[in-house]
């Protein structure tokens, strides 16, 4: 440390070393343990795989009065991870929702600035094209109170489910779609011996997997996460890291978390929100280790949130 | 240490919480405590005594022969020989045609209110409308469906209007039996709605679903045991119903001969009774003169309605909400409508 840096400088500085040093330097990636599946990917696709799927260029939106997402714009790319991070009320799950328009089953959501996908404004789609286009999981895993094989096949269909319903009916290509999906989400190997049970007695974490399993069916080009691990225990939250880490080859995943070392080991580019504005965007290792704002600074080293 | 590698047996002492003891109470309390446990014994000692008197009354009159032979025809008097198999036969037709038209608008209006709801005003006056039905005595409704068919263009539901008459017969019957029948079906059904967690609706919607696809392929399927359950509730109220029968289904204690060539069609346009007008008849209070028959049909009657109840029962525990949820799905049924009626 050169001691004829002003002192300001030099505490800054001082402070912001020991959590830079260790996350490049490390092979475990900021100091924690990481599934290997993720410690060995490279930290950035790579590059001829990327390419805008989503824009979001000055999004303001609100439910009713409340502006709780203002001015906020970024691209959603395919062949990547992106994380919204930020504390609770940022904005982020509203940002996310709106993405596929599920914001509208709120009463008196409004939106302003344009969210586009491949070029064309998502308020010029028909909703539910744009949501099998645009597919969502959710916090608390959420299957339907029917088997598994049924949560995937109400997923295949346009609308009504195929006729396959019944055991004795179900075609050759619905069955191979299900499990296409349910292996796509890693959960075939632990539920293909039956998969007449209620989609209800599974585990927490394999209720999630259905979830992606089921959302993966309908073949959308983005994957939205809101918190997917929140409730699920450190295995299988490390199941379905893998999991979205090997996707964001075929389709863009946003994920929305609460976890910071989720975002680090999952995300190519993380977006921190604060109370409604984006603060900053860039790629993780950016975002984490020289964080050019003081309030990310300040989150990312766990000063608040 | 060779002790620590066995489990521990467990301990011989136990120590209990003390049972709270009465006696501590406060005098009041004391006696509100003993006017409950009275009440309670009461309401146990009334439903035992009815259930036995019509048990000791209905099994020493009822003879298999009742239950297989037509009342006699062309007089007043039941006393001589005649059973009550068409007053059987009127109760089932009744409540099929009732729940055939009650169950499925039921439901159909129960979806529209808890999913679609829009516009607003709408969906107010339509509840307010479902709770005045509930409300509203049978008497006055059958009054109303009697003028209603007798109307010129729906004479041909019955029989006996197409000549002039009063339009009386098991369609007219049924379709206002469907009417009380009703709000039991939508309140039951809208219940099992709205206990659905708001997330199951939200993950089918992410999925590009439609509210029809929806409510079609998700929500009703998953709330079988509560439509079933308001049906069943929906037809004990049908069968119990007897002012609906005396003004649209008339006096004739057997069915008409059916005019006509189709079969089902003659006999639904056609008059009878059912075994609620039947005991009426035949009860000290009617003309029929036959008491012992009228116990023994009400006897009859009262094995109907408590398999039904059973039924209920057995719906809402296979749904896996357990024998509590049923009863109080019956309660908070019964409370909902009783308040409205009184207040």
């Amino acid at each position: 440390m050169d001691p004829l840096m002003p002192p300001p400088i030099r505490r800054i500085a001082l402070d912001a070393e020991p959590t830079i040093a260790p996350a490049r330097e490390l092979p475990q990636r900021n100091g924690h343990a990481v599934p290997a599946a993720v410690a060995a990917r490279p930290t950035r696709a790579p590059a001829s795989l990327v390419r805008d799927r989503m824009t979001v260029e000055g999004v303001w939106l609100a439910y009713g009065e409340n502006w709780v997402v203002r001015d906020v714009s970024l691209p959603v790319r395919q062949g990547e991870v992106l994380a919204l991070i930020g504390a609770s009320g940022s904005g982020k799950t509203t940002l996310l929702r709106s993405l596929n328009r599920l914001t509208e089953i709120t009463a008196g959501a409004a939106r302003a600035g344009r969210i586009a996908l491949d070029g064309t404004d998502i308020h010029e789609l028909e909703v539910n094209a744009l949501r099998r286009r645009v597919s969502m999981v959710f916090q608390q895993p959420n299957p339907f109170p029917m088997s598994i094989y049924d949560n995937v096949a109400y997923s295949l269909a346009e609308q009504r489910p195929d006729r396959g319903r019944r055991r004795r009916r179900r075609s050759p290509e619905l069955s191979a779609a299900v499990e296409d999906a349910l292996r796509r989400a890693g959960l075939w190997e632990e539920v293909s011996g039956d998969l007449d049970r209620s989609a209800l007695r599974l585990s927490g974490g394999q209720q999630q997997r259905l979830c992606i399993a089921r959302a993966l069916a309908a073949q959308p080009e983005v994957l939205l996460l809101d918190e997917p691990c929140s409730a699920l225990d450190p295995i299988s939250t490390a199941t379905i890291e893998e999991l979205i880490v090997g996707l964001r080859e075929s389709v863009a995943v946003v994920i929305v978390t609460h976890n910071l070392q989720q975002a680090f080991r999952v995300a190519d580019h993380v977006a921190f929100m604060h109370l409604g504005e984006l603060v900053e965007y860039g790629p993780s290792e950016q975002v984490f280790d020289r964080p050019r704002e003081q309030r990310t600074r300040d989150y990312v080293s766990g000063a608040f949130g | 240490m060779a002790a620590a590698a066995v489990s521990p047996a467990p301990p011989k002492a136990v120590v209990r919480p003390p049972r709270e003891r009465v006696s501590s109470w406060p005098l009041v309390d004391r006696l509100f405590y003993a006017l409950c446990w009275i009440s309670g014994l009461a309401l146990c000692a009334i439903a035992l005594w009815i259930v036995l008197y019509m048990l000791v009354k209905g099994v020493s009159y009822l003879k298999p022969s009742l239950l297989t032979s037509s009342p006699v025809s062309g007089s007043i008097q039941q006393t001589s020989n005649g059973g009550f198999l068409d007053p059987i036969e009127g109760t089932l037709l009744v409540t099929a045609v009732g729940t055939l038209i009650a169950a499925p608008l039921g439901v159909a209006i129960a979806v529209w209110l808890t999913e679609y709801a829009r516009p607003s005003w709408l969906a107010r006056a339509v509840d307010s409308a479902i709770e005045m039905l509930a409300g509203v005595p049978s008497i006055v409704l059958a009054l109303f469906g009697l003028i209603f068919f007798s109307q010129g263009f729906l004479t041909f539901v019955s029989q006996g209007a197409a000549s002039g008459a009063l339009g009386q017969s098991f369609i007219a019957a049924g379709a206002v039996m469907a009417l009380i029948a009703l709000p039991l079906i939508v309140a039951a059904t809208r219940e099992g709605l709205e206990a659905l967690p708001p997330r199951i609706r939200e993950a089918s919607f992410a999925l590009g679903k439609t509210k029809a696809t929806t409510s079609r392929y998700v929500l009703l399927p998953a709330i079988k045991p509560s439509i079933a359950a308001g049906v069943v509730l929906g037809m004990g109220r049908i069968i119990g119903d007897t002012a609906i029968i005396t003004v649209l289904l008339g006096g004739s204690a057997q069915l008409t001969e059916p005019v006509g060539h189709t079969p089902v069609w003659g006999l639904l346009r056609g008059t009878g009774s059912t075994l609620t007008s039947y005991v009426y008849y035949n009860s000290p209070a009617g003309e029929g003169n036959a008491h012992e028959k009228a116990y023994a049909a009400a006897f009859v009657l009262l094995l109907m309605v408590l398999a039904l109840n059973f039924l209920v029962t057995r719906l809402t525990v296979t749904g896996e909400r357990g024998p509590a949820a049923a009863s109080r799905l019956r309660m908070k049924l019964a409370e909902s409508f009783a308040g409205r009626r009184w207040s």
